[in-house]
């Protein structure tokens, strides 16, 4: 029988303003626990929440880029639940007003293009953190992360495979880096989701039983959680038994989703208006100011970088494609002339060791500035490309400038004139016999000459000199 | 010379004067409250810091300003920065806070001394005092009796003497019925008039702070300090504070006074409806008219509030889960068995029976039914009194169906009795419109109070009707006998 996949993300980013949502404590990651924390966000018996607008200002940010409508009129709700680290013992967010409703976003899965729709996104504050292993027969709580901003953005059902799940996240990757929105550090929980999944049988309308998976935090996870939730979904349906709805947790260590205690979800959260904060409105002049400074988005970046650098198509795709990357190229530019050599450095070498380390560019001892050192010291033939690359590695170890390392090391390319021929000389009068091999038509000894000059120079001559040189003393 | 009885505008005059210092204010107004220690107007004293803070202000350049050395009490509801705040609740019993509310952070930066807190029903949920954790508080015009509630502390200190004025909170009327068992004068004013910051909540959309004290003209002067907008407590209203002094000497001559239909008065015991009647003579003669109005939905203001202040609560007192503050079990097995032994045993029964009631009316299935719909009746009932005050400038009623009860007479076996206390003075929280209650007589040598409803930020027009009431009347001059105590 052939089965289809019903898929639904609910992605959680949190937002990156400098103060949580209804209180002015910091929202930085790692300080030590419970010290970003003030009255409010501990819950203190008669404190009070007020709203952070930026964090409205970042939403309706993302609203306008996948073209949703702006509610300007926000509610908030409570929704109530005992947790440990839920300190007030609800979580204010949206319900029935969110500040994002529609828009859509496109993804790229297998070189095809699709358009996925988000039903809403909606501000909440962030819970704290329970630790449950640390100390021996206690729990720990840390409020550091409770009252962070949260925007829980919720698609459509029209997410077809795991992979395009995939695909759904990394464009929301994009997107909220680029927007400025989020730091979308998924390993830090800045990015994560949960996704409903269903299967049905292929051609039927109604959508199948789902489950939630929550909590999903890297790229990878989402894809195997999904994949082994559908294997399961479709091994239960293949039996002739029917899916339980409820809420899963993947398991990593063990690639696998197993339900969650019905406890852990069985709430009824008894939703109702937050009466400690009026309704927030959103000005059409705070509106407008918010298109005005609007961040340029991947796709902009491409055309602009063809026309204003003469980059390829491809070269500019992937220099666009992430944010740290274009804003690296755009700094390092201010540095340097040598458009296309930087960006075959940035796709080349560059791109290739980030592969290897697994980081993002802001992530390595690379700097801007360094880099742009490294593309002149090549395009005024300080050094050859080849150096250029040796001298590479150890700028991705140390962080050092290409210039120190060439001094240090005395890399520099030997472009003077008498002294290579000089050198070409000697190796001319210290191999007679391949001279005259050479000059009865054996072309190809040509090379070895060349190599001998680069053995002799410790690989600094200039080649273009030794050639010219080399062929006009072996005529 | 004695201080006992004396309203903030007389104690002004002695300090001015020099006839007493604020230290010996201060110590004068500790000794009542120790004097009077069986009323049980107080959980906690603060005797080292207020003592300390009045040397401070006689060793200070002579301040004149109206609060300055003026002893008050506040409500055990009011966050107090290093002083025990415990709602009258076991599960607050340890709590000292590290901030002070915003009300009383004014009063103080305004030079008053805080004396101590008051006693009041636990989380302001009662009418008679009796559902504290710390027992009853006397009234002190009748040893057994109740003072009302939730503020029973405060109007207790203020009718005996002891402090010249004292904080309240008010959400269904618990400044105002208080005030009018306890013979003083009681003022919750427009919700949003003053900042709830610090206030621990009982129901958020309806709480408000407020004075209680021997006059419509000492609550002006602690309204003119407490009023304002706070960026903490964005509900708190953006509005102009005029000085409520200023106007409240003016002739009430032509003041149109609204009685509302529905509360069919003359169901009402007769003594209280003579008193309203006398009242209304009264008032006649300064030249104010009476006009009967129609408040088509009032009737339906206690099942209103009994829906949305419960939901409310039931919230609000999440966080008091043992986890951070407050009372904690001991030998629990999980998470879930502290939550449900920490609560059982810090919560009275009032509060619970509060808690499950809004907890169920925010229940899936049951939110249309009850806490939506009671909303839908809150606008109502809100737009009543909109179209009333075109025709009106105040709306008067007595402020309770009686005078005050035995302990233990009410409610024990149906809550509800208790509940129906606040008949008069729960549908001006449901507006969030200001109302004042006063003295005006006495039945069976209890005191009686009178309400007066106000439009929305005209506190100054209840405060000048009461002021004009008391200058031609002595009932705000009575006094208990307090032998017995």
């Amino acid at each position: 029988m052939s089965w289809e996949t019903v898929i639904g993300l609910e992605t959680h980013v949190q937002l990156s303003t400098k103060t949580k949502l209804f209180s002015r404590a910091s929202t930085a990651f790692g300080a030590s626990p419970n010290t970003n924390v003030n009255l409010i966000d501990c819950g203190l018996p008669g404190v009070l929440p007020s709203v952070n607008k930026e964090a409205f200002y970042k939403a309706i940010r993302f609203g306008m880029a996948v073209g949703a409508q702006i509610n300007q009129t926000s509610l908030f709700d409570r929704k109530n639940y005992f947790y440990a680290d839920l300190p007030k013992g609800y979580q204010i967010t949206q319900m029935d007003l969110p500040i994002v409703l529609g828009g859509s976003i496109e993804i790229i899965s297998d070189d095809s293009a699709k358009t996925i729709n988000i039903t809403r996104a909606h501000l909440e504050e962030d819970a704290g953190k329970s630790i449950h292993d640390e100390f021996e027969g206690f729990s720990a709580i840390d409020l550091n992360r409770a009252g962070t901003p949260l925007l829980e953005i919720v698609s459509e059902p029209e997410i077809s495979s795991a992979k395009e799940a995939v695909a759904y996240m990394k464009a929301m990757h994009q997107l909220v880096t680029y927007l400025d929105v989020s730091d979308g550090n998924m390993a830090q929980g800045s990015l994560r989701c949960d996704a409903n999944v269903s299967i049905r049988k292929k051609g039927e309308k109604e959508l199948g039983t789902r489950t939630e998976i929550k909590n999903i935090n890297s790229f990878k996870f989402i894809e195997k959680a999904i994949n082994f939730e559908i294997k399961r979904q479709i091994k239960i349906l293949e039996n002739g038994e029917k899916v339980t709805q409820e809420t899963r947790l993947y398991d990593s260590s063990k690639d696998e989703t197993r339900p969650m205690r019905s406890k852990e979800f069985a709430n009824d959260y008894r939703y109702f208006p937050e009466p400690d904060l009026l309704p927030v409105i959103i000005s059409d002049e705070e509106i407008q100011k918010i298109r005005d400074e609007f961040p340029e988005l991947p796709r902009d970046k491409e055309t602009r970088y063809q026309e204003e650098f003469g980059l390829s198509v491809y070269d500019a795709q992937i220099i666009a494609s992430s944010k740290s990357m274009a804003d690296f190229f755009e700094t390092a530019l201010q540095k340097t002339k040598n458009y296309s050599l930087l960006s075959n450095w940035l796709i080349g070498e560059i791109s290739a060791y980030l592969n290897k380390e697994q980081i993002e560019i802001h992530e390595s001892k690379l700097t801007p500035d360094i880099v742009a050192v490294l593309i002149n010291r090549i395009d005024d033939q300080t050094i050859s490309g080849k150096i250029g690359k040796s001298i590479f590695e150890e700028m991705c170890t140390n962080g050092s400038s290409p210039d120190e390392i060439i001094k240090s090391q005395g890399l520099e390319q030997i472009s003077d004139d008498g002294a290579i021929e000089e050198i070409i000389m000697t190796v001319i009068n210290e191999n007679p016999a391949q001279v005259e091999a050479y000059l009865a038509g054996k072309d190809k000894l040509f090379g070895f000459f060349v190599g001998q000059v680069m053995k002799l120079t410790e690989g600094k001559a200039n080649p273009n000199t030794v050639n010219s040189i080399l062929k006009d003393k072996l005529k | 010379m004695s201080i006992q009885f004396k309203s903030i505008v007389d104690l002004r005059a002695m300090l001015d004067e020099g006839s007493i210092s604020a230290s010996e204010l201060t110590q004068e107004s500790l000794k009542l409250a120790k004097k009077y220690k069986e009323l049980n107007c107080f959980v906690t004293m603060n005797e080292e810091l207020s003592a300390k803070k009045a040397n401070a202000i006689d060793l200070n350049e002579k301040d004149s300003s109206w609060l300055s050395g003026i002893p008050l009490a506040q409500k055990d509801l009011f966050c107090t920065e290093g002083l025990r705040t415990t709602c009258s609740s076991k599960i607050l019993s340890n709590f000292i806070p590290p901030y002070s509310a915003t009300a009383v952070k004014k009063l103080e930066d305004a030079g008053s001394i805080t004396v101590g807190k008051t006693n009041m029903d636990e989380f302001a949920m009662g009418s008679s005092n009796e559902t504290s954790f710390f027992g009853n508080v006397h009234n002190p015009w009748k040893k057994g009796y109740v003072p009302g509630g939730s503020s029973g502390g405060s109007a207790a200190a203020v009718a005996a003497g002891i402090v010249p004025a004292a904080t309240g909170t008010d959400t269904g009327g618990s400044i105002r019925q208080p005030a009018a068992h306890c013979g003083i004068t009681g003022l919750k004013p427009t919700y949003g008039r003053i900042s709830r910051w610090g206030m621990i909540a009982f129901a958020s959309s309806l709480d408000q702070a407020g004075p209680l004290a021997r006059t419509a003209e000492d609550c002006a002067i602690l309204l003119n300090t407490m009023s304002g907008h706070d960026s903490k407590d964005t509900t708190s209203l953006n509005s102009d504070v005029p000085d409520f002094l200023e106007n409240i000497n003016q002739p009430i001559d032509g003041l149109k006074i609204g009685i509302i239909k529905e509360f069919n008065l003359g169901d009402l015991d007769p003594q209280v409806q003579a008193l309203f009647e006398e009242s209304k003579k009264n008032y006649e003669a300064l030249g104010a008219q009476f006009i009967e109005i129609s408040l088509p939905n009032i009737s339906a203001s206690v099942p209103t509030y009994y829906s949305i202040a419960p939901a409310e609560c039931s919230s609000n007192l999440s966080r008091f889960d043992g986890v951070r503050f407050g009372h904690r079990a001991e030998n629990t097995n999980d998470l879930n068995d502290l939550y449900i032994k920490s609560r059982s045993e810090g919560f009275g029964d009032e509060v619970k029976r509060r808690i499950l009631i809004g907890t169920y009316a925010l229940s899936a299935g049951y939110y249309d039914a009850y806490y939506k719909k009671a909303q839908q009746v809150r606008r109502l009932i809100k737009n009543d009194f909109d179209h009333a005050f075109q025709s009106v400038d105040v709306l008067m009623t007595p402020t309770s169906p009686n005078a005050a009860f035995k302990f233990g007479s009410k409610g024990a076996q149906n809550p509800v009795e208790l509940y129906l206390e606040d008949l008069f003075t729960i549908s001006s929280n449901l507006a969030g419109l200001p109302a004042i209650s006063i003295p005006h007589g006495q039945i069976n040598s209890l005191p009686a109070g009178l309400q007066l409803i106000g439009n929305f930020l005209r506190e100054d027009q209840i405060l000048n009707a009461a002021h004009i009431f008391q200058k031609n009347s002595d009932h705000h001059q009575a006094r208990p006998n307090l032998g017995d105590f």
